[in-house]
């Protein structure tokens, strides 16, 4: 965009949204809302703490557990179902429905399946993110070019082949974005998780801070965590655009 | 001078190779729809033989049961003697859409063929670069198919069928998709190929004057269900030189009488 004949760069408007932030924040309206000023001294001072780092710690680790076991489930069964007829009618209604499920109402029954601790957080951010990459897998090997596996057939590929060497790039696009979706989702599942099932990580830092009304605390928290999670799916929007080169062209 | 059917007598005067290829009694149904009836055909070893017909005459079928991408209803295939029950070292294919990968390089993709039949990564290299050269892309090696022409594109799927070295040849229309000045160049270039490379070529095309101009034998297949019309086995000398071709009265008169007995069966 430009204004005034300047061009400018990416995300500008978060400027103004910054700018009215701190004014809100300034006049005082509403103690939910300290000044982004205060907010953004607080996140300094957070993440030096053991408490944060903790947090960080924890988070970062049944994140991703939870998102290895999405990406290295989901992919094989989606290329599996673009691939098999009868796999696909069997599986593809679950999907569909676990897709749309409200999961957290899911989280109290994993408790109960899995206990209360750090299995059961990463079973649930594993379901927050599955299920779009398997969809995506899925219809990345749908709309693959029927003559290039009846070219590896010709030239003797065998299933592994097939699998890895046309399958997997050809829908590679697709599975990029779906792993990018599912990824936003697992965050969800784990922080949810982790409110739900044990007070743990950054579940534990937003309940602790939010009932002792520290609202720049809570800010600084989500505003870290908003930063990371952003930063995982800018990184694999550029392994997307990396492939894209292909993707309009199989 | 090249009717089979009306001047039998061709086929004493010139003789015929081998086969290299048979195709016996082949029938195919898909579901109810039978695609080809009871159809046996001969290809001679080291010539180029078409498989020229009206749209849904089944002879990307039939190519595709040759190279056992598909399985025949009943009758079978033999290359070299030996009967067809997949794909084989034997034969390789070239796709009418090219059927390139497009994640790619050139070079990996002429490699590809090689690459499934387990040649170590140094071995196939040097192989994909000699056939490059020999099909006309040395320099392009590491390109992307996605920055080439078409007929570039295709040059590189003849590249990676002719780099496995088969035998036999199956060219599935290969020129329809690429302009007509390179679609004469690639018609040049393949007459080289079937008289320097000692191959069997199977070639599909719906293109008469393609057909005429690049066989050896001519297999004329009518629609619903298939069955081989008629073969013709042009004489036209084609030493004289690729431009003379054209000239030729034979290939002239070959090229109407085929027209004649196709033109009751185009839509």
């Amino acid at each position: 965009m430009t204004l005034f004949g300047y061009r400018l760069p990416g995300m500008s408007s978060l400027l103004i949204w910054g700018l009215l932030w701190e004014l809100v924040g300034q006049a005082g309206l509403t103690f939910f809302v300290p000044p982004l000023s205060e907010v953004i001294a607080t996140l300094f001072e957070v993440i030096q703490t053991a408490a944060f780092q903790k947090a960080l710690a924890e988070t970062a680790y049944a994140f991703f557990a939870g998102v290895f076991f999405a990406i290295v489930i989901g992919i094989p069964v989606g290329i599996l179902m673009g691939k098999n007829r009868l796999l696909d009618e069997m599986l593809l209604p679950w999907v569909n429905v676990f897709l749309s499920a409200p999961l957290t109402a899911l989280v109290p029954v994993l408790m109960v399946l899995f206990g209360f601790g750090m299995k059961s957080i990463i079973i649930t951010t594993t379901l927050f993110a599955i299920w779009i990459i398997i969809l995506n897998a899925r219809a990345g090997v749908k709309q693959i070019n029927r003559s290039l596996v009846e070219m590896a057939h010709s030239f003797g590929a065998g299933p592994w082949d097939a699998f890895s060497k046309i399958y997997f790039w050809a829908a590679l696009p697709e599975i990029l974005g779906g792993v990018r979706i599912g990824v936003i989702r697992a965050v969800k599942g784990v922080i949810i998780g982790q409110l739900l099932i044990s007070i743990v990580g950054f579940g534990a830092l937003f309940e602790l801070y939010s009932a002792n009304f520290l609202m720049s605390h809570f800010w600084a928290v989500l505003i870290v965590l908003f930063a990371l999670a952003f930063t995982i799916s800018e990184f694999l929007a550029y392994l997307e655009r990396r492939v894209a080169y292909y993707a309009a062209k199989r | 001078m090249a009717m089979s059917q009306t001047e039998p007598a061709v086929a004493e005067t010139q003789a015929i190779p081998e086969s290299a290829v048979s195709t016996r009694n082949i029938t195919k149904f898909y579901g109810e729809t039978e695609a080809l009836r009871d159809l046996s055909l001969e290809f001679p070893r080291g010539q180029l033989t078409s498989l020229l017909g009206p749209s849904g005459c089944g002879k990307t079928t039939l190519l595709k049961i040759i190279a056992g991408l598909l399985e025949p209803t009943s009758g079978e295939v033999e290359v070299n003697g030996k009967t067809v029950t997949g794909p084989g070292p034997d034969r390789a294919f070239v796709f009418q859409d090219f059927a390139l990968l497009p994640w790619a390089s050139v070079l990996r993709n002429v490699a590809f063929g090689l690459e499934m039949r387990g040649a170590g990564k140094s071995e196939r290299e040097a192989k994909a670069e000699h056939y490059i050269k020999q099909v006309g892309l040395a320099g392009f090696e590491n390109a992307y198919p996605h920055e080439l022409s078409g007929g570039m594109r295709q040059r590189v799927g003849l590249a990676r069928a002719l780099a496995v070295d088969s035998q036999v040849l199956l060219m599935d229309e290969p020129f329809s998709a690429v302009d007509e000045q390179t679609r004469r160049k690639f018609q040049e270039d393949l007459l080289a190929l079937v008289l320097n490379e000692n191959k069997t070529f199977i070639f599909v095309t719906h293109s008469i004057e393609e057909a005429v101009y690049v066989s050896d034998q001519i297999a004329i297949l009518l629609p619903r269900p298939s069955r081989v019309h008629e073969i013709i086995r042009p004489s036209i000398n084609r030493e004289s030189g690729a431009a003379n071709i054209r000239r030729d009265p034979e290939y002239l008169d070959i090229v109407d009488e085929i027209w004649a007995s196709l033109r009751s069966y185009v839509e």
